[in-house]
């Protein structure tokens, strides 16, 4: 078991025959994931990476019955290409791509909570259900199928968290990066119910960052219902305050969503936190007596 | 991107929020025309800068006479102001911005915002303006009114007249409230601000609601289909090394430690600065190279670096997502050899291409150390910095 993906799930592509969809795609094809298909308007009826390409991404849902899209597509197009697939029923869609304007997302966002889709990133490195299923960015070869679930807003800071899970040979039931923009489509506390109902996922590690309150929220959250264990890090402990650090949703404002307040509410919440981004693996294996 | 007052408040003027008449001006001989130009016989000053807090360190001042005007001009014009919203070193003037004076019976606030929690724009008001507002946020939130914005409907006037009759408006100020209200979501929306804000929306003497001061900050990741709102920006307001290092896709922010770092991922680059302090060091900056680095901007990300003589140590750390560690070996190697690094640089690797970039490393012959793991990395770092000091 896992949550949102797994062997059997049909993929489709958006920006399929792009130098990024087509880097990825690859990628995600040798490491075993059903891409069945992919959508590059004007190229339909062609074939890529022995793969059919599709003008719209209804004609491809209707030809393949996928049921998930990964976007691939520069910024400037991504609101359309996100409305496409919500309009052509796809149920998850992933959208790695950063820079999406805030504005075009509070449609998005709308348009997601209106018609109950779900949208993992944009800004982010996907979802992977190591040894099933792969969609997305991430190294594939750092996972390994396990019991650790991983939610995270950050790219990079995923993959130390996987590497240290994998090192440790607890591996991963499903590892979800939710990206890191202010307006995401998927919200830790959206995963955090999957992991709880998932009984391939042990414990829950969390990684989270300053700027906004999705931290506190995910705190609230696990007190009320999340009983399996939760290991948290939280960068930008040291991120001066008004500093933006990169990612838009890192901003310190009005005193609110610095680390010192995360960090608090997440033990109040009967959470196991680190301070160091190097133990996450040991905290695991300590809240879980695995070694 | 930051705006000036007085470009926000021509983007105002388009978009028919009520502003006074004021012009920019870069020498005082030019401030004391604009003043003529403007007539009457009080002007405001204000020195152009991005940053708040300017009316508390002297940038703004009420003058009643053209020698006041030039006064305030040959004082400020080729200065730098500091405020509690800029760094010690200030922003450097180049602009005054001369202004016809308006007589303020009511100080209110009116901002807009990108709410992360509702995921919609929310117009926050209170009749606590000119003040410090985000004291007032903190410690009496219920003195802040607040409207979301529907993304289908988008500003409607009902919720403009609510808040103005919550805010204590009347008569005609109750439309005029409302005009305001729909005109700045507008503003917001066409021009993909992240922040519209009026600081303070005053009550005239003659009872209309005007407003006094204008601040815009736009979405960078929208500035491609705002090209007339692109052409306001202004490097000289900008830290240069940061501008720098925005030409090359990089991400930097100076802080004043001694331990130069450079990172994939602003998550791990965050991680990295907390992981240095929690071993005892201080990093001098915040740099994450992006996930589609090519080893000229490595190269590039390594003379940033080097260009704060606080840096005593450098410390790279890399986690190859899409990013081939390959690629960042042979950029550092190739800026070492360019500006000739006389600091301690240690590298740390893992993921794509790892053992491929240590090996480049290994085989350069450069005096750079390589860990075997992040604390590793942390800990060479902050020994080699202390080292230097």
């Amino acid at each position: 078991m896992s949550i949102l993906v797994d062997r059997d799930t049909q993929v489709i592509c958006q920006g399929f025959t792009g130098s990024q969809g087509t880097l990825h795609s690859e990628q995600a094809i040798a490491y075993g994931t059903q891409l069945v298909g992919g959508v590059t308007p004007g190229k339909g009826g062609s074939t890529h990476l022995d793969r059919p390409v599709f003008d719209t991404v209804s004609g491809a849902v209707a030809e393949t019955g996928a049921t998930v899209s990964v976007i691939y597509v520069p910024a400037r197009f991504c609101k359309d290409s996100i409305l496409e697939a919500i309009d052509a029923g796809i149920e998850l869609i992933v959208c790695i791509t950063e820079g999406i304007p805030t504005l075009d997302m509070l449609i998005v966002k709308d348009r997601l909570d209106t018609l109950g889709t779900r949208l993992i990133g944009p800004n982010c490195p996907g979802v992977i259900t190591p040894g099933e299923c792969k969609i997305g960015i991430m190294p594939g070869d750092i996972h390994l199928p396990g019991k650790v679930g991983v939610v995270s807003r950050s790219g990079t800071l995923t993959y130390e968290a996987v590497k240290q899970t994998t090192d440790k040979g607890f591996g991963q039931s499903t590892c979800v990066g939710i990206g890191g923009d202010p307006i995401p489509g998927t919200h830790f506390t959206d995963v955090l119910a999957l992991f709880e109902s998932d009984p391939a996922t042990e414990a829950i590690v969390l990684v989270g960052e300053i700027g906004g309150t999705a931290e506190e929220e995910a705190a609230a959250f696990i007190a009320d219902n999340v009983t399996k264990p939760v290991v948290a890090y939280i960068a930008g402990v040291t991120a001066p305050p008004g500093k933006r650090m990169g990612h838009a949703g890192a901003i310190i404002a009005g005193g609110k969503g610095t680390a010192a307040e995360k960090y608090e509410a997440l033990e109040g919440a009967g959470v196991k936190t680190v301070k160091s981004l190097a133990e996450i693996g040991d905290a695991i294996g300590e809240v879980m007596g695995w070694d | 991107m930051n705006l000036h007052e007085y470009q926000a408040k021509a983007l105002f003027r388009d978009f028919g929020l009520p502003v006074s008449q004021g012009k920019a001006v870069d020498t005082p001989g030019e401030a004391v025309e604009a003043a003529k130009e403007l007539g009457g016989d009080r002007w405001v000053c204000k020195v152009q800068v991005h940053a708040g807090g300017r009316g508390k360190a002297g940038g703004v001042r009420l003058v009643d006479d053209l020698d006041s005007v030039r006064d305030f001009a040959t004082e400020w014009l080729g200065e730098r102001l500091v405020t509690v919203q800029t760094d010690a070193g200030g922003q450097p003037v180049a602009k005054i911005f001369v202004e016809e004076a308006a007589n303020i019976d009511r100080e209110l606030y009116l901002g807009a915002v990108v709410d992360r929690a509702s995921r919609r724009v929310v117009v926050m008001a209170s009749t606590e303006g000119g003040v410090e507002i985000e004291q007032v946020a903190a410690e009496t939130p219920e003195k802040i009114l607040r409207a979301a914005i529907d993304p289908a409907t988008g500003p409607q006037p009902f919720q403009g007249r609510a808040m103005a009759f919550s805010l204590g408006l009347e008569g005609k100020q109750v439309n005029q409230f409302a005009d305001i209200f729909v005109n700045l979501v507008r503003l917001f929306q066409d021009l993909d601000c992240s922040l519209v804000e009026v600081n303070p929306l005053v009550v005239t003497g003659d009872g209309d609601v005007h407003c006094l001061d204008a601040k815009i900050n736009i979405d960078n990741n929208a500035l491609y289909r705002q090209p007339a709102v692109a052409a306001l920006r202004d490097p000289s307001q900008e830290d240069e090394r940061e501008a720098q290092a925005d030409e090359f896709g990089l991400n930097y922010v100076a802080l004043d430690g001694n331990i130069g770092c450079m990172v994939n991922g602003a998550g791990l680059a965050m991680g990295t600065m907390d992981l240095v302090k929690l071993h005892g060091g201080n990093p001098a900056n915040f740099l994450d190279v992006g996930g589609g680095a090519t080893e000229e901007a490595v190269a590039e990300a390594f003379k940033i670096i080097l260009s704060d003589d606080a840096v005593k140590a450098v410390l790279i750390n890399i986690f190859g997502g899409i990013v081939s560690c390959k690629i960042i070996a042979e950029g550092i190697i190739a800026a070492v050899q360019q500006v000739g690094v006389k600091v301690p640089v240690i590298v740390r690797f893992e993921g794509n291409n790892a053992a491929a970039g240590l090996a480049a490393l290994e085989e350069s012959g450069l005096a750079i150390a390589t860990a075997a793991s992040l604390e590793d990395a942390a800990t060479q770092a902050v020994a080699a910095a202390g080292a230097g000091s």
